[in-house]
Formats: structure tokens, C-alpha cells, sequence
């Protein structure tokens, strides 16, 4: 709610004229994807007897700059609409934000979405925004986050300092949804730690600087924890998981040595909670063969390694698991790329496997080809969940 | 004192004299790169748009364009940012470096989708930028200590009588063993370039059009074509918009401005 009223409050401020108006720049972009899923089996679990599903999403940006570019704002609405899952059709405002740039400072208020870390497989480190997980597994997209952040640039580094009102819920497949447990996650009753529920102010500081072939950042973030846990509910006679909010304070770390060929990465994270302390980490190196036998193709190769204290008590996929990464570059004039990822659990012997193609197809199209297999070597893998949810997936994207 | 007076003169004049007979064809072409350099320093800061227009062998066209801000550093290279707006799916892409003359770049990528700021490898040097004929290496700041230097020959061009020198990068990552420049005497631009490969054949030629001067000083070619030899592709930079001394500085090079970039 609260988010509406800023919304809306944005948006009358950017119908009413402003101080000279004649300099502002207005720019409007877009992309429309659709995006066809073929999966090999049935799911596991009711509702998901299908093999396979279409969706469209449709994402713009609309820029307005003034003040010789000093001010901006930003208005990106999202949505998308599922054949089969009723929770992935949803819509979102990704961002709707003004900026304003000082010489050293910088001010930057409304919704908007931060990242944070270095590495690929795994974002342990990046917190400020909440998961939008029914879009895709790989944890990247993001809801719009409320906020109100002030970053210094000095000569010691850049300091950015967050004030969070208000707090997002991570969306969940519904019943028809695949990449879910046997018991739906029921969103409507989400409980939080906090009294003030979803109106839980939250603030972060972060400090980054570069030195030399070093990047680095520290952060302390505290507030409601991203992540629920869960307590089994009932919904209308039937079990329901219902996400639990706690509060949480963590501390975070990541950094990157970029060494001729090679990155070096490490994200490290310390979090304190009401029912459990924990350390994690996720690091990993990277070396790329630039130009390879006489080519214009880069071929990269990664290695990273995720572990969490918790062990195999972690309600996470990643607590002492491997993973090997090839990124194929070939840096002709569609951009094609090829990434492939393979991920092996230490504790259970289960696998993953990802595999990306994409390239642009005249001055608007891309078209991409994903495959995602999942095998689970112990039901007491969280992944046995999702062990028949392997796909094959076709997007074409439309920008404009 | 007849036979003193005499060897001191003797003496004089093959000191005088010794240093420019004596002016091997190193030093002459160091010389022609340092006059380059010079002739150019002073402007400060510089804006200015892009156009690229890559043609394959068929004479199909893809563009990309692309808005340069550029702060020149004393005794150190430039800094950079490099801003995205075609093709439309990298619209938003921002490339911020710090360039240095022997030392390694420093390099970041901002990537719109996911807000992320990058750090990547300066070591791509000769791999294509955005698929066109030009190379990263060909993009970047003209720095003396980038190359060893040999001059060759006189010969006219299209700026009047050039010196042709050759230079040899110094860097073992550059994608070539020898770029050989036409540079002219009057006004020391460059009017064209033969990039020679690895194995010393010739790979590609660049040719600069319409020089215009700004601040009654900087000249910049508006037109800038490479013509690749072995695979029958070229690229054509069309310039506009320089804009030079602006007012920018160190505070409009840094991360935030990186994700700030339009």
C-alpha cells in the first residue's frame, strides 16, 4: 500500500510542470518477450500435469532527464502473463525513481534495485531487493525495493547509505506452478517477526572502493530478512507453507582481484537472526582464452564453490556444492554466446545442469535457447523437489 | 694556433652537426610520435557521438551507436566512459576505464538488465569491438609508450607530404606486429594506417576524412573507415557532436557515474 501511495505520488509529481521544462530529455524504451517452455515430464506433484507453457512479459522504461541531466527520473513498469501458473502472471514496478546528482554525492529515492557481488553461480551477498522467483530459477530477478539512498563518492571510496520503507514478499509458483515443494506456499498469509509487519523500516551502509586490481565492498544490513522460513499452514483444509519474515542483521563482503586473464572472487556473509546464526561464502576463479586458435571467439572458464555453516540443515540449494562454467563468446556481429554451468552437490551427489545460447537476430530480435536438468541424488536434497521440472526453453525478445 | 683554431672548429661543427646526421630512423620516428602527442595535448576533456556502421562481405549493415566522454590525464592515459544506445538490446550498457600507457587498464562493465557493475580483464586487446573491424586496441587513447617507432619514407597523401612511420606495439597481447601510419608534416593527422597481423600480412587499412579542427587546435576526422583484407568486412565510424572542454572532471569518471550513464 504504502508503495502504491509513493507510486502515485512519483507520478503526480512528473505530470506537473517543471522549472524549465524545455531542457528535459524524454526517452522511451522496451522490451516484449515471449517465452515457450517444453518440459520432458510431468511434474511431480498436483497441478503440474502439463509439459508445456507459454508466457509473454512486457517491461518499459520511460526516462525523463532535466537539469542538464543532474536530475533523472526513471519509470519501468513490468508484467507478465502465464498459460499455466496464475501466480507467475503478475506485474511489478521495477523501478520508479528520482536521482539527483551532486558533484560528489549523489541522492536516489523511490523503487529501485541495487546488486551487489561478484560472483555467478550464486548471489550470497546481494540483499537490498527482494527474489522475484516465479520468474526464473536463477535468483537474478528482482522486485522494485522502496528506499531512500544517499551515496558519497570520496577519495577512500563510495559510501552509500540506505533508508528501506516497506518490504517486499518473495512471489512463490502457485499450485500449476513448476520449481515448487509437494505443499503450495500460501503468500496471502505471510507473518513477520517485526509488529510492524511489511512496514518494517530497514537501513543498510555499504562502502566500496577499487585498489588497483582490487574491488572490494562491506556492508551491514539490518532488517527483514529476504529470505522466509517456513511453518506448515492451513489453507481452506489444505496444508499450506506459510513464509515467515524475521528480522536479521548481516554483515557482507565481496570482493574481485582481475589479474591479466584471471578473476579471483569472493563473497563471504555473516547472518544473525532470531532462530539461527550462520556463516556462508561463495568464491571462485575465472580465466578467459582470449581469441582462441587464431578466432575472434573467447572462450571462459569458472570454477566457484558455495558452502553455508549450516550444512546439510541449510534451507538453501547451495551448502557445500561445485560448480564448472564455460562462457563462449564469439564477439561476432549478432553477439551470439554460449554459457553452460554444471553444479554438483558435495552432500547429496545431486546435479544441475544449465545450458544458455543466445545471439540478435536484425537490429531488434534476440532469440535464446535455455536448458535446465535437475537430477537429485537423495530425497533429502531440497532439489528432489524439482527434479522433474527439466526444460527446454525458447524466448524471443522484441526491443523497442 | 692555426692548426688549434681549426680542430676546434672541426670539433664544433661535428658536435653540432653529429646529432642530426647521426638521427637513426628509432629516434626520427619517436620523434614524428611525440610531436603527434604533443600537438594534440591541452584539450582537456572531449564529448562526442558515434556511429558505427559495420558491412559484410554481402554489403549488409548492422549500426551501433554509441556516446563517448573522454578527460585527458597528465602523464597517465585517459579516462573514458563509453555508453550504449544500439542495437537497443545493450541500450543502457556502459563501459567506464581508466587507461594507463604500459600498465594494464582498469576496466568496468555496467549491465542495465541486472544492475550490476562489473570489473573485466583489460587483457582483450585484439578481440573485435561489438563485432565490428575495429579491435579494442585500435579504439584506445594513442599513448607514446604503446609502440617502438620507425621511420621510413616521405610520400604524398591526402594531407599534402607524409612521413610514413611503422610502429611496433609493445604490448605482446596487441593482435599485430606492425601498424604502418601516414602522418602528415604540415599538421601531424593521421590519414591512414596499414594494421599488419601476427603473422606480418596484411590484415586491415583505416582511413581518416574530414579533418576539422576544434579550438583552433584539436583536429578529428569526422569519417573513419576500416577495411578488413582477409574477410572482405568493414567498418565505418561516423563522428558528431565533439565537444571539447565542457567542463568535466575526475567526479564525472567513477562507478556511480557508470550507473548513471545515459
Amino acid at each position: 500500500m504504502r508503495v502504491k501511495l509513493f507510486a502515485m505520488g512519483l507520478t503526480s509529481l512528473l505530470l506537473s510542470p517543471v522549472a524549465g521544462a524545455d531542457d528535459t530529455v524524454f526517452d522511451f524504451t522496451g522490451k516484449l518477450s515471449s517465452e515457450f517452455q517444453a518440459y520432458p515430464d510431468e511434474g511431480q506433484f498436483v497441478g503440474q500435469a502439463y509439459h508445456s507453457n507459454a508466457s509473454i512479459a512486457l517491461e518499459t522504461a520511460f526516462y525523463w532527464g532535466f537539469n542538464e541531466g543532474d536530475d533523472s527520473v526513471i519509470f519501468t513498469p513490468f508484467i507478465r502473463i502465464d498459460q499455466q501458473d496464475e501466480e507467475r502472471t503478475h506485474g511489478d514496478i521495477r523501478e520508479l525513481s528520482w536521482i539527483h546528482a551532486g558533484d560528489d554525492w549523489e541522492l536516489r529515492s523511490g523503487l529501485r534495485k541495487v546488486f551487489w557481488g561478484v560472483t555467478e553461480f550464486n548471489h550470497l551477498v546481494d540483499v537490498i531487493n527482494q527474489t522475484d522467483a516465479v520468474e526464473d530459477s536463477d535468483g537474478e530477478d528482482k522486485l522494485g525495493q522502496p528506499m531512500v539512498n544517499l551515496s558519497l563518492v570520496r577519495e577512500w571510496g563510495i559510501v552509500d547509505l540506505y533508508v528501506l520503507p516497506g518490504f517486499r514478499e518473495r512471489t512463490f509458483a502457485g499450485v500449476d506452478g513448476r520449481l515448487r515443494s509437494g505443499v503450495v506456499v500460501d503468500t496471502d498469509s505471510a507473518r513477520y517477526e517485526s509488529g510492524e509487519g511489511d512496514q518494517h523500516i530497514d537501513t543498510a551502509i555499504r562502502w566500496s572502493q577499487s585498489f588497483d586490481l582490487y574491488d572490494i565492498g562491506l556492508y551491514w544490513f539490518k532488517g527483514t530478512n529476504r529470505d522466509p522460513r517456513f511453518e506448515l499452514g492451513l489453507k481452506n483444509g489444505t496444508p499450506v507453507l506459510i513464509p515467515v519474515y524475521e528480522q536479521m542483521d548481516q554483515f557482507g563482503f565481496d570482493g574481485q582481484a582481475t589479474l591479466d586473464s584471471w578473476l579471483l572472487k569472493l563473497e563471504l556473509m555473516r547472518r544473525d537472526t532470531r532462530s539461527e546464526d550462520y556463516s556462508a561464502m561463495q568464491a571462485g576463479v575465472e580465466y578467459t582464452f582470449y581469441g582462441v586458435s587464431e578466432t575472434n571467439t573467447d572462450v571462459g572458464v569458472l570454477v566457484e564453490y558455495g558452502w553455508d555453516e549450516r550444512g546439510k540443515g541449510a534451507d538453501v540449494l547451495f551448502q557445500n556444492d561445485l560448480f564448472f562454467g564455460s562462457r563462449i563468446t564469439l564477439n561476432d556481429e549478432s553477439s551470439s554466446e554460449f554459457l553452460a554451468g554444471l553444479g554438483y552437490d558435495i552432500d547429496y551427489q545431486s546435479h544441475s545442469l544449465v545450458v544458455e545460447a543466445s545471439s540478435r537476430f536484425g537490429n531488434n530480435w534476440k532469440l535464446s535457447l535455455d536448458a535446465r536438468i535437475f537430477e537429485s541424488g537423495s530425497n533429502q536434497d531440497l532439489m528432489t523437489n524439482i527434479e522433474q521440472d527439466d526444460l527446454v526453453q525458447l524466448t524471443a525478445e522484441y526491443y523497442f | 694556433m692555426n692548426l688549434t683554431k681549426s680542430f676546434y672548429m672541426l670539433m664544433t661543427m661535428t658536435f653540432l652537426s653529429n646529432p642530426v646526421l647521426a638521427q637513426t630512423p628509432e629516434e626520427r620516428g619517436l620523434e614524428i610520435a611525440k610531436e603527434v602527442k604533443q600537438r594534440d595535448f591541452g584539450w582537456a576533456d572531449m564529448q562526442a557521438e558515434m556511429l558505427m556502421v559495420l558491412r559484410n562481405k554481402q554489403g549488409e549493415e548492422s549500426v551501433r551507436e554509441i556516446r563517448i566522454k573522454s578527460l585527458e590525464q597528465e602523464g597517465d592515459g585517459d579516462k573514458g566512459l563509453t555508453i550504449f544506445d544500439k542495437p537497443l538490446d545493450v541500450k543502457g550498457t556502459a563501459f567506464l576505464s581508466f587507461s594507463h600507457p604500459l600498465e594494464a587498464d582498469d576496466q568496468w562493465l555496467y549491465l542495465p538488465a541486472l544492475k550490476r557493475v562489473k570489473r573485466i580483464s583489460s587483457r582483450n586487446k585484439s578481440g573485435p569491438f561489438m563485432g565490428s573491424e575495429f579491435a579494442y586496441e585500435d579504439l584506445s587513447s594513442f599513448e607514446i609508450e604503446k609502440y617502438s617507432y620507425k621511420y621510413i619514407k616521405d610520400e604524398p597523401c591526402e594531407g599534402g607530404t607524409c612521413f610514413v612511420v611503422e610502429q611496433y606495439p609493445v604490448d605482446k597481447d596487441s593482435g599485430y606486429t606492425r601498424r604502418v601510419a601516414w602522418i602528415d608534416q604540415d599538421q601531424y593527422r593521421v590519414w591512414k594506417v596499414d594494421f599488419y597481423d601476427r603473422k606480418n600480412s596484411l590484415l586491415k587499412t583505416l582511413s581518416f576524412k574530414g579533418y576539422q579542427q576544434y579550438l583552433d587546435r584539436h583536429w578529428r576526422a569526422d569519417l573513419q573507415q576500416m577495411q578488413n583484407h582477409q574477410n572482405g568486412k568493414s567498418t565505418e565510424l561516423k563522428w558528431s557532436g565533439y565537444q571539447f572542454q565542457v567542463g568535466l572532471d575526475d567526479s564525472d569518471f567513477n562507478k556511480n557515474t557508470l550507473k548513471r550513464a545515459r
